[in-house]
């Protein structure tokens, strides 16, 4: 990969930095009239998602990360790896590791896109969609008539993933689900 | 800051912005008029680059006869009238400077610099106050001015005795703030502590003059012995509002000892024989100082960027 100088950095850029593939979000420079010139950089490790402040000499430069992202449908698990097929007509197909999979795979059905980051082509992270559907499987009987009031109750999916519901919720229901806040949106 | 999807042939500041930096060349010529210093015009382009490694000068057309550079500064050619008798000048003129380009910098920008004869830095720090203070008003009226030696603003903002520490207390805390080791020097890392620790702490809305810098850091400023018998630089910066707007001296005006400054601190850079012969021939005793006029125009305008101060900034020009 190429070197990225201090002038190059920008919000975006992906380098290595202590061996970890970290994206730049902030840059800025910062020089004393008489003085040594610095860039204060604000970078996300991609593997982590911990953001890290760091300040280097102007004129000093960091190896690029081979990163790259791609939309890729889920396929299939087959209990160690998730596998995932790019949506490009390419048919490219990777095997994501449970590390890499994280939280994400409270949120995974078969057919939907997700976003796949490769790190020197090996899956790095898989982002879910904002909004997945998804099916339940387990919850208290509904109440019906119980639209206004407050209250709720878990409910399991097929994922696996718990998370609260109103009470006229029945089992084999379709919802929406906003995947950052992991709550429920409404039926789908 | 115009719409990104703006076209670049449009200038990067409003309209307003044209008006308010014709007010400020009136106010400031109006300014030194009113006080009799004159105004001077210094050439742009010079056969000897800037001695000072921390600045890059561009250079034209290398490698030929009329290869000349770029001022970072007018200092010299203005330091060679003084010595030629010129008394107390001014000069508003652009300066260029390789790489420097951000938030607050921009490769190309304006400097006003000036100097008085027979004036030390305390006399001219006052005279600074004044025309920020006026080029300040509509925004700021009554700025209140707070000053500080190098050594208090240290201790109090970053915990720091920089004239007892040693090299490796001052490393360390360095390192802290920079998040790794940058292998720097003493002076290299007291730059960063300064930067990125004192800097963002000084009080809003105060124009902050800080002076008596290390004597390391006395760049062309003289070297005195203060009460405590420290070596300190007669050296002052002004900082408002988490930027530096001026650095100014009372000079050095012993050609001996620059020499030996530009040995010392040059890196090798080539030595600049017009300024030795002239500070040889008789320097007037002086202060000078220099202030840029873009980052005081953002502030008289609460804008956030340089470019939205300049009609055409680096990418646009």
């Amino acid at each position: 990969m190429a070197n990225y100088s201090t002038n190059e950095f920008k919000s975006g850029l992906k380098v290595m930095l202590d061996n970890e593939p970290c994206s730049i979000t902030e840059n800025e420079y910062v020089k004393p009239g008489k003085g040594q010139a610095f860039n204060r950089v604000k970078l996300r490790n991609l593997r982590t998602g911990r953001v890290v402040e760091k300040t280097f000499k102007s004129g000093e430069s960091l190896e690029g990360a081979d990163v790259m992202e791609l939309d890729m449908e889920y396929l299939y698990t087959d209990g160690e790896f998730w596998h995932f097929m790019a949506t490009d007509g390419s048919f490219e197909q990777h095997g994501a590791s449970a590390e890499a999979v994280g939280d994400t795979v409270k949120w995974l059905k078969e057919q939907d896109i997700y976003v796949v980051t490769l790190f020197n082509g090996a899956v790095l992270t898989v982002a879910p969609p904002n909004f997945v559907e998804l099916e339940v499987t387990e919850t208290d009987p509904g109440v019906k008539g119980d639209t206004a009031q407050g209250g709720s109750k878990p409910a399991t999916l097929t994922t696996g993933a718990v998370v609260k519901v109103p009470l006229f919720i029945n089992i084999g229901e379709k919802l929406r689900i906003d995947t950052r806040t992991g709550e429920y949106v409404s039926r789908a | 800051m115009p719409d990104p999807s703006d076209s670049l042939w449009q200038p990067s500041c409003d309209r307003a912005l044209l008006r308010a930096r014709s007010a400020f060349y009136r106010s400031i010529r109006d300014f030194f008029t009113a006080r009799d210093v004159l105004e001077v015009e210094t050439p742009v382009l010079s056969r000897h680059p800037v001695n000072d490694p921390n600045i890059q000068p561009i250079q034209t057309t290398p490698e030929t006869a009329e290869s000349r550079w770029l001022q970072t500064s007018p200092e010299y050619p203005m330091k060679r009238l003084l010595c030629a008798g010129s008394g107390d000048i001014w000069q508003l003129c652009k300066v260029f400077r390789s790489g420097e380009a951000g938030r607050k910098h921009n490769p190309e920008f304006s400097m006003l610099e000036w100097y008085r004869v027979g004036w030390d830095h305390r006399r001219l720090m006052d005279e600074v106050v004044d025309l920020t203070s006026l080029l300040l008003e509509k925004r700021f009226p009554d700025l209140p001015r707070l000053s500080l030696t190098y050594a208090e603003a240290m201790a109090q903002f970053a915990g720091l005795q920089v004239h007892t520490a040693d090299d490796a207390e001052i490393a360390e805390l360095g390192q802290q703030l920079a998040g790794q080791d940058l292998e720097l020097n003493r002076d290299g890392w007291l730059d960063l502590i300064m930067s990125l620790k004192v800097e963002p702490s000084l009080p809003e809305d105060t124009l902050v003059l800080i002076d008596a810098f290390p004597a390391s850091q006395a760049a062309l400023a003289r070297v005195v012995t203060d009460p405590e018998g420290v070596q300190v630089a007669e050296r002052f910066e002004l900082f408002f509002n988490g930027a530096e707007l001026a650095n100014g001296y009372h000079e050095l005006t012993d050609s001996t000892e620059l020499a030996q400054r530009f040995q010392q601190y040059g890196e090798g850079r080539e030595v600049d024989q017009f300024l030795l012969d002239a500070m040889a021939s008789g320097m007037p005793d002086c202060a000078g100082v220099a202030m840029g006029v873009d980052r005081l125009l953002m502030h008289a305008l609460g804008k956030h960027c340089i470019s939205e101060v300049l009609a055409f900034d680096w990418e646009r020009a």
